[in-house]
C-alpha cells in the first residue's frame, strides 16, 4: 500500500502512482478504486498526501488571472477581440482597456490597432471557455512593441519565468533585452542588438527542452555567462 | 495445412519487431511514428482547437476527429489514389472510437482535438499501427487520457491463433482470419474489434487473450518511447 | 492595421542579421534519406531543410502513350499539403497552395528533363512507362518547394524498374535497372521581405513576404523553370538578381547528389 513512485519520476498516462486511500488526486490524476493513476506525461508532485502530476506538454488553458500576450484580430462597436491561441477569441471591453473615458463615437484603432499584440490579463473565463475577458487596466500589462515572437509549451512558462521571475531577469540582464511571457506560452522579446536577442532566443529554447532536468538555474548561469562572453 | 512454423520463424506469441518514437512532426502539439514489421506509421495531433461550424461543436466536451490515410505510393502493388475511399474512412472512423474513451475533453468544450495519420508504408496491421502511434500522440500533445490504448491485430491460420499476422500470413490462399484489437490494457477494456474470416467461439477467447498479451508487448514500446522524449542528458555548453 | 512583428524583422534586417543566424544566401542543414518505404515505393526517399520534412515515392505502372508522343512515357506529379505537417493545412481535395507545389516541382522537372522520357518507351504506340511522384510534407517549417524537389529527384534516383512478366508490372519484385535520368534540375526558392532577397525561408519568415520566386536550373546554368508568388511586383532588375543568385546556389546543392 501507499506510493508506487517518487517525487519528480517522470510518468505517462495510465500509470499507477499509488496505491489505497492514504493518497489523495489532485492535477492530472485520477483516482480509480483504490489506485491512483497519471493522467499525462509529465513529473510527479507529492505534497503532503496529494499527488499531482507537472504536464510537460500540452496546450495552455486559460485561467482567471493569468497573464497573456495575443494579437488584436478585430475591432467591434464596443471593444476589441484578441487572438492568443486558444480556440476562442478574448475579449478586450471598451472600459477594460485604459483608464481614461473612451466616447460612444470614439475610433477605438486609436487605442488598440488590428494587427497590435498586446500583454493583458484574464479577468473572465465562462462558458467552459468559450468567453474570455481580458484587460488591459493595470500594472502588469501593456501593448507590445516591435519585438520577436516564441512559442513555448504552456507548462514550460513557469520555468521561463523562475522562482519571483529569477530566471528572465537572469535572460534580461545577461543579453539587455527586453522580454514579456505569457502563461499561454506566447513570449514577446526586443533587443538593441539582435546577436543579444539571439542569445535570448536560444537561452528560452534551452529552458523548454532541459526544464524537467535537474540544475536548470547553474546550467542557464552558465550558458549566458559562456555565449554573452564570447559577444562581449 | 498445418501450420507448425511461422513463415517468418517467430514464435506463434511474438510480435514482429517494433520500433517508436514521439515528437517527430515538431509544428504539431503532439506526435509519435510507430513501426511494426514494415508497417510504418506517423500521427500528428493538433489541439484542442476550433471546430467549424460552431454549430456543429459539442457545448460540454471537445470532439476527437481522427483522419487516416496512405500514401499513394505505401501498398505492396498498384499506386493507390489519393484522397479519402471508402477503407480509410471507416478506418478513421474505427480509430476515433478506439481512442475516445480513454480521453477527457470535458476541459475543453465546443473545440476539436484533430489526429492525422498517415502511412509510410504498409505490410500488414495497418489500422493497429495507425492506433498505437496515434495513442503516443495524444499522450504528447497532453491530452488527459485514462490510459494508453494499444493495438495490434490476432489470426487463425491453419488451426493455429498467431499474434500480429504478416502479409503473408493475412493473404494465405487457404484463407486467414483476421481480428484487429486496440484496448487498454490497464482497464482492460477493448475499444476496437474488428473481424475477418472464420472463427469458433472458443478459438475466439484464446485469440483475446493472445491479443491482450500483444497489446502490453506494445505498451512497454509506447511507454519508452514518451520517456524516451524526456531522458536526454542535459547538454553543457 | 499595424503589425509590429514585420517592423521588427525588416529593423534585424536592416542590420544584416536574420532570425536564425544564417546568411541571407544560406540554406539550412540537408538531409537526404533514400529507401525509406523500399518494400512499397519502387523509389522512395526523405529530405529534411532544417526542420522542415517531406518524404516522396515513385511507382510505375505500363499505360498506353499519348497520341502526340508515341515514343514516350511520361511523368505525374502530385504533391499534397497535409495537415499533419502544419496548423494553417485543412483535410480535404488539394488547394490552389497545394497544386501550385504540385505543378512547380513537375515543372522543373518536366522542363529540366530530369528523366529521358523516349527511354520510358516500351513498344511505340502500345506500350509506355508511367512514372508517378507523390510528395508528401511531414513538417513544414518553411520552403516547401525546394524540398519537394530535392524529395522528388532522390526518390527518381532510387528508384529501380520493377519486375514485368506476360507485359504486366509484378511489384514487389525490383529489378536493379535504374530509371534514366537525364539531366540533374534543381530549384532555389528565395523571397523578397523588405529589400532583401532571402534563400530558403523558414515559415516564420514566409509570413512576411512581400515576393516569393523559385527558380528551376540546369548543370549547365541554363533556367529551366520559373515561379512567382506573393502579393508584390518584382522589378525586372531584382528577378536578374534573383536569377543569379538562384545559380549560385543551386550550384553548391548538385553537391547534395554526388
Amino acid at each position: 500500500m501507499g506510493l508506487l513512485v517518487q517525487d519528480k519520476d517522470i510518468v505517462v498516462p495510465g500509470q499507477e502512482l499509488a496505491e489505497g486511500m492514504d493518497y489523495l488526486p489532485s492535477t492530472d490524476v485520477l483516482r480509480e478504486k483504490d489506485k491512483l493513476v497519471s493522467m499525462k506525461v509529465g513529473l510527479v508532485s507529492i505534497n503532503n498526501r496529494f499527488v499531482k502530476v507537472v504536464s510537460l506538454s500540452g496546450k495552455y488553458l486559460p485561467k482567471r488571472e493569468d497573464i497573456v500576450i495575443g494579437r488584436v484580430s478585430s475591432i467591434g462597436l464596443s471593444g476589441w477581440r484578441v487572438d492568443f491561441g486558444w480556440p476562442f477569441e478574448a475579449n478586450i471591453s471598451v472600459r477594460d482597456a485604459v483608464a481614461e473615458f473612451i466616447e460612444k463615437t470614439a475610433d477605438l484603432s486609436k487605442y488598440f490597432a488590428i494587427g497590435d499584440w498586446v500583454l493583458a490579463q484574464i479577468t473572465n473565463v465562462a462558458g467552459g471557455g468559450k468567453i474570455i475577458d481580458l484587460s488591459m487596466r493595470g500594472p502588469s500589462v501593456r501593448k507590445l512593441g516591435p519585438g520577436r515572437l516564441l512559442r513555448v509549451t504552456s507548462a514550460k512558462v513557469p520555468r521561463v519565468i523562475g522562482k519571483q521571475g529569477s530566471m528572465i531577469s537572469l535572460i534580461k540582464d545577461a543579453t539587455q533585452c527586453k522580454i514579456s511571457v505569457g502563461q499561454n506560452g506566447f513570449v514577446w522579446l526586443s533587443g538593441e542588438d539582435p546577436a543579444m536577442e539571439a542569445i535570448a532566443v536560444h537561452a528560452i529554447e534551452k529552458i523548454e527542452a532541459e526544464s524537467h532536468i535537474s540544475g536548470l538555474t547553474d546550467r542557464m548561469k552558465a550558458f549566458l555567462d559562456a555565449a554573452v562572453g564570447v559577444k562581449a | 495445412m498445418v501450420y507448425t512454423q511461422r513463415f517468418d520463424g517467430r514464435k506463434f506469441d511474438e510480435c514482429r519487431p517494433m520500433s517508436a518514437k514521439v515528437g517527430v512532426v515538431e509544428r504539431a502539439t503532439g506526435s509519435a511514428m510507430f513501426r511494426i514489421g514494415k508497417t510504418y506509421a506517423v500521427a500528428a495531433v493538433y489541439g484542442p482547437r476550433g471546430f467549424y461550424p460552431q454549430a456543429l461543436a459539442n457545448p460540454t466536451r471537445g470532439v476527437l476527429r481522427c483522419n487516416y490515410n496512405m500514401m499513394a505510393f505505401s501498398g505492396a502493388g498498384e499506386r493507390v489514389r489519393p484522397g479519402p475511399s471508402r477503407r480509410s474512412k471507416e478506418i478513421s472512423l474505427v480509430t476515433e472510437k478506439a481512442l475516445a474513451p480513454v480521453l477527457d475533453l470535458t476541459g475543453f468544450p465546443g473545440t476539436v482535438v484533430d489526429v492525422f495519420i498517415e502511412l509510410i508504408q504498409t505490410d500488414a496491421g495497418t489500422r493497429c499501427a495507425g492506433i498505437c502511434a496515434a495513442a503516443m500522440a495524444l499522450a504528447d500533445a497532453g491530452i488527459p487520457m485514462k490510459d494508453l490504448v494499444s493495438s495490434v491485430a490476432v489470426g487463425r491460420i491453419g488451426g493455429k491463433i498467431v499474434l500480429d499476422l504478416s502479409k503473408e500470413e493475412e493473404d494465405h490462399p487457404e484463407g486467414a482470419t483476421d481480428v484487429a484489437v486496440a484496448m487498454s490494457t490497464r482497464m482492460n477494456t477493448i475499444n476496437l474489434l474488428q473481424m475477418d474470416g472464420e472463427i469458433s467461439a472458443e478459438e475466439l477467447k484464446e485469440a483475446l487473450v493472445l491479443v491482450k498479451k500483444g497489446c502490453e508487448q506494445i505498451k512497454q514500446v509506447q511507454i519508452k518511447a514518451l520517456r524516451e522524449k524526456y531522458q536526454q542528458e542535459a547538454k553543457h555548453e | 492595421m499595424n503589425n509590429p512583428l514585420r517592423e521588427h524583422i525588416l529593423a534585424t534586417f536592416a542590420k544584416d542579421v536574420r532570425y536564425d543566424g544564417r546568411k541571407f544566401d544560406q540554406y539550412r542543414p540537408i538531409e537526404i534519406e533514400y529507401k525509406i518505404s523500399s518494400k512499397s515505393a519502387e523509389g522512395s526517399a526523405r529530405v529534411k531543410i532544417g526542420k522542415t520534412e517531406v518524404v516522396a515515392g515513385v511507382k510505375l505502372e505500363i499505360g498506353e502513350p499519348y497520341a502526340d508522343r508515341p515514343n514516350e512515357g511520361t511523368l505525374m506529379v502530385n504533391a499534397e499539403l497535409l495537415p499533419m505537417s502544419s496548423p494553417e493545412y485543412e483535410s480535404g481535395p488539394p488547394g490552389f497552395d497545394a497544386i501550385e507545389l504540385s505543378r512547380v516541382v513537375d515543372r522543373v522537372l518536366r522542363e529540366g528533363a530530369a528523366l529521358d522520357f523516349e527511354k520510358l518507351c516500351i513498344e511505340p504506340g502500345k506500350k509506355m512507362w508511367i512514372v508517378l511522384v507523390d510528395i508528401y510534407p511531414i513538417n513544414d517549417a518553411g520552403n516547401l518547394f525546394d524540398a519537394a524537389l530535392l524529395a522528388a529527384l532522390a526518390a527518381l534516383k532510387d528508384a529501380r524498374f520493377p519486375k514485368v512478366e506476360d507485359g504486366n508490372v509484378v511489384y514487389g519484385h525490383p529489378t536493379t535497372t535504374p530509371l534514366p535520368m537525364k539531366h540533374l534540375p534543381l530549384s532555389c526558392t528565395i523571397l523578397k521581405i523588405g529589400d532583401k532577397f532571402v534563400v530558403d525561408p523558414t515559415d516564420v519568415e514566409r509570413d512576411f513576404e512581400d515576393a516569393r520566386l523559385t527558380v528551376g536550373t540546369l548543370d549547365n546554368g541554363m533556367i529551366c523553370a520559373l515561379q512567382k508568388g506573393g502579393e508584390t511586383g518584382l522589378t525586372p532588375e531584382e528577378v536578374a538578381q534573383m536569377v543569379t543568385l538562384a545559380q549560385q546556389k543551386t550550384k553548391e546543392l548538385r553537391g547534395l547528389f554526388r
